[in-house]
């Protein structure tokens, strides 16, 4: 990595000519084989080496080695990159691609001419997710807005879902077990999940409770820099690991639970000094298990990965064993559930002629299994699925798995 | 480059986003599995028979060669345009057509990924057998136009003796059906000479494949052993019992520690050789034949004998071998991979020669292969980033190859002989046998247009970028 900088630049001579953010090493990892294609959602909607994963590490190669001019038409198909390391999993050569591909944005984001959206939204990140106040007031100006009808002019505001009032952490920063408490967690509450999804964080909360949990919710804690890293902005993301990890230093708990995937899977790459402790949810519950719920329900449910979950985290059995253990619930599992919606954070918004070709195929085969709930873990698949299916006039419920699991209870 | 009157022709065709000339994308194309690389002039995505007619058509006039793409998995460089021309790409023609559950066929698009199409076919209780170790990636039509082996066609048989028919469209862009719905064909066998073509005689549109009913048990072994040799000889003694298993796969030391790394599905790290033994059919005659193998593997100096009890470890222990030659890419960042075969009961001696090769060389050798085929896959490791090294590379591969020949063996097995082993058939046939398949292929592309420089030796082929200008641009001679 390159030298600290301000403000994510690498110094001149090294990042910005030179690629220095990529590893040749990890680069070279990659030995051409192919197996990762089919893996890959922009691979399989558009059928192009350049829209997959051999094909875009093809292209950082040879930018690396100086042996293909940077040409700014190429930065596309880095771009079109969902960032879902489908490709990590099934690779059989370990090419480290999550890490591959952030080095790589990171890189381009020095030498491409800014376009009015990706600035656009570099600048939301650093000034409106980076701050919690601000991005609460942000969220009730966006839900008076809804009530006036205002977001549905534009695509990304009818992505949102509608919004109520976000999720509060309780008043002495801890949401006590019942009875004695078996371990003491800590809670991510995150930068947009409280203000579009408080219900999941309040099922999440309620279920690490029944679980024996104490949970704690760190005071001054921010955005953990998901966002920013798979945007390209290291420096960004470096900020606010370094202001988060001395909220958790001054902090005891037996692990950090996070109930959205792609900010699990970002604290467990980006933040060395956790040491092991970061746990999905659903990865913690099965842990330590829930205590049996009372109730039969009468649902059948559909579950859609997580790519930082499945493929990042590679959590895929915990959240089915989780689904499976409520009575009354078949799980029906849908085509290819591993393969992404083509949410992507941010990429819905950036990217979304690719990001809705993607969302259809996944509408297709959801649909195809009659499910009355999808169930997810992470804030972006919900929001994607959401909005499609409200676009195709389907009454399937999406829900976080917080919320499946909290209905037996 | 291609003319630009060429280009706006093509995009008539296949409509504006699905022709690239841009020069640096193309350059993204210029490699498959294997490592020579050649940039196209331009890549054409065909969706319809009527669009690849089209194409072919179009470059016939103009005489630009067409070579077709599936995936680009291949590992001979059968989808690398040498001559530059078009790369057409069948990728988006990935629809399952039709399945008959009764008839047991599938009529498949020519991109359709082969493991779809037996995840599909299993909602029928069917699957599609030929199951080359890429199936997770490579295309139905791949494989037909390779004649794909894979683990389990030591008993099912390699990729011909599943297509029943395809649609085909020549270089002239007419549009034939060759074979037909049922295995027995009378006549002379036109559907058999196109299978495993390699690209040079046709562009595949549709094939017709038989699937089979899923075996309602199978039982699958692990054995390790303290070297290649005994290995070999445990698997000769097999089939000298009229064993003839599903699969027969062996792995040595070295691939062995490499998939263990990834995959974790057990296998033993500290043995000199493991083989994957898989037996199906009925439960009673598995159970059956499992022991009797069983016993001849310890007969052997087999040990550490291992069944797996359950499908998800069946699924791992696949896993690990099939993902096997990727999984090299831990120990060096480049693999060259041969694909010999000799009469099973040569394998001890061609394993001892390319262990000596690789010696001799100082060059790391990973041998994983299917052994009941006695067909080897030496993979020689190296990191194309290191010049000196590539000469070494080269001549290692052509010895390993000479000593496969000399013990009456064959170029390929399954790889097919593209690019890479086109110099080496003069080894193996006479000027008589070349000359016959050259008249073969005039009759069904008499200008030389489709998939040029593939199969047959090229006099004209001298130097060559190794490593399709990964930057160092070594002027080779290779083969």
């Amino acid at each position: 990595m390159a030298p600290q900088a301000p403000e994510g630049q690498a110094p001149e001579g090294q990042g910005r000519r030179d690629f220095a953010r990529l590893s040749d090493d990890d680069l070279a990892t990659c030995v051409h084989c192919g197996l990762c294609l089919d893996a890959c959602p922009t691979f399989r909607v558009t059928g192009l080496e350049t829209e997959s994963p051999r094909g875009r590490i093809y292209l950082m190669t040879q930018w690396k080695r100086g042996t293909l001019p940077f040409d700014e038409e190429q930065v596309k198909h880095i771009d079109l990159c969902l960032g879902c390391r489908t490709c990590e999993g099934v690779c059989p050569s370990g090419v480290p691609y999550g890490r591959i591909i952030e080095a790589g944005r990171a890189d381009v984001e020095d030498r491409r001419r800014p376009s009015p959206k990706r600035a656009a939204s570099r600048i939301a990140l650093r000034q409106l997710v980076g701050h919690p106040g601000r991005l609460r007031a942000a969220g009730m100006a966006t839900r008076a807005a809804q009530r006036l009808g205002l977001t549905s002019v534009f695509r990304s505001g009818r992505m949102l879902p509608k919004l109520r009032r976000p999720f509060r952490r309780p008043g002495d920063d801890v949401a006590p077990a019942p009875g004695r408490a078996r371990y003491r967690v800590a809670f991510l509450t995150g930068c947009v999940m409280p203000i579009l999804y408080p219900e999941s964080h309040v099922a999440a909360v309620r279920l690490l409770q029944l679980a024996g949990c104490d949970v704690w919710f760190p005071a001054g804690e921010r955005c953990c820099g998901a966002l920013f890293a798979h945007n390209g902005d290291l420096a960004g993301a470096e900020r606010l690991r370094e202001a988060n990890m001395r909220v958790y230093d001054a902090g005891t708990f037996d692990a950090l639970v996070v109930d959205s995937a792609g900010c699990g899977a970002h604290l467990k790459d980006f933040y060395p000094g956790l040491k092991g402790r970061v746990k999905d949810l659903t990865e913690w519950l099965a842990e330590v298990g829930l205590p049996k719920a009372e109730s039969e329900l009468n649902l059948r449910v559909t579950y859609q990965d997580a790519c930082h979950l499945a493929h990042a985290q590679r959590i895929k059995k915990q959240p089915r064993d989780l689904i499976r253990s409520i009575g009354g619930v078949e799980l029906k599992e849908m085509r290819h559930p591993d393969i992404c919606c083509g949410a992507a954070g941010l990429y819905s918004t950036l990217e979304p002629r690719m990001s809705n070709r993607i969302l259809q195929e996944k509408l297709d085969d959801v649909i195809a299994t009659g499910a009355d709930v999808v169930t997810v873990a992470n804030p972006g698949c919900q929001m994607q699925l959401e909005a499609g299916l409200r676009a195709r006039g389907s009454s399937m419920r999406v829900e976080h798995i917080a919320e499946t699991l909290l209905r037996a209870y | 480059m291609l003319p630009e009157a060429v280009v706006a022709e093509l995009r008539r065709i296949v409509g504006r986003e699905s022709v690239i000339d841009s020069a640096n994308d193309l350059r993204i194309f210029e490699r498959d599995g294997s490592i020579e690389g050649a940039v196209p002039d331009a890549v054409v995505l065909a969706s319809t028979t009527e669009q690849v007619a089209r194409v072919m058509k179009v470059a016939a006039k103009h005489k630009i060669p067409v070579v077709p793409r599936g995936a680009g998995t291949g590992l001979s460089g059968g989808a690398v345009t040498i001559r530059g021309g078009i790369a057409l790409q069948v990728t988006r023609m990935r629809r399952i057509l039709e399945i008959d559950p009764v008839a047991q066929t599938a009529l498949v698009e020519p991109g359709v990924v082969n493991q779809e199409l037996s995840l599909v076919a299993a909602q029928h209780g069917l699957f599609y057998a030929p199951d080359p170790s890429s199936q997770k990636a490579c295309t139905i039509g791949g494989n037909a136009a390779e004649n794909s082996g894979g683990p389990h066609c030591l008993y099912y048989g390699v990729t011909t003796n599943h297509v029943l028919g395809m649609e085909v469209v020549l270089a002239d862009g007419s549009v034939h059906w060759v074979g037909g719905d049922v295995p027995d064909r009378v006549g002379l066998d036109l559907c058999g000479v196109l299978v495993g073509s390699e690209g040079t005689l046709c562009a595949i549109t549709k094939i017709k494949v038989r699937l089979l009913s899923i075996p309602p048990s199978v039982a699958t072994l692990l054995a390790a052993f303290p070297n290649i040799e005994t290995a070999s000889q445990a698997v000769s003694a097999v089939i000298g019992h009229g064993i003839v298993p599903a699969a027969l796969e062996m792995m040595d030391s070295v691939t062995v520690g490499a998939v263990e790394a990834h995959y974790h599905a057990g296998y033993p790290t500290d043995a000199g050789a493991v083989l994957l033994v898989e037996v199906d059919g009925i439960a009673e005659s598995t159970r059956e034949l499992m022991a009797a193998i069983g016993k001849i593997l310890a007969e052997n100096h087999g040990y550490g004998l291992r069944e797996a009890q359950t499908p998800a470890e069946r699924d791992l222990l696949w896993q690990g071998r099939k993902g096997a030659i990727g999984a090299l890419g831990r120990i060096k960042p480049n693999y060259y991979l041969h694909d010999g075969v000799v009469p099973r009961s040569r394998l001890p001696q061609v394993l001892s020669a390319v262990g000596e090769i690789g010696e001799h060389y100082k060059l790391p050798v990973a041998n994983v292969f299917h052994a009941g085929d006695g067909n080897l896959h030496p993979n020689i490791l190296f990191d194309m980033r290191d010049h000196e090294v590539l000469h070494q590379v080269e001549s290692a591969g052509e010895e390993m190859l000479r000593a496969v020949v000399e013990l009456g063996g064959a170029l390929s097995g399954e790889h097919g002989i593209g690019l890479e082993k086109s110099a080496f058939m003069p080894w193996i046939y006479s000027e008589d046998d070349l000359d016959a398949m050259h008249r073969v292929k005039d009759v069904f592309d008499p200008a030389g247009m489709l998939n040029p420089g593939k199969i047959f030796p090229d006099p004209s082929r001298k130097a060559v970028h190794l490593a399709g200008r990964t930057g160092l641009a070594v002027e080779a001679k290779w083969w």
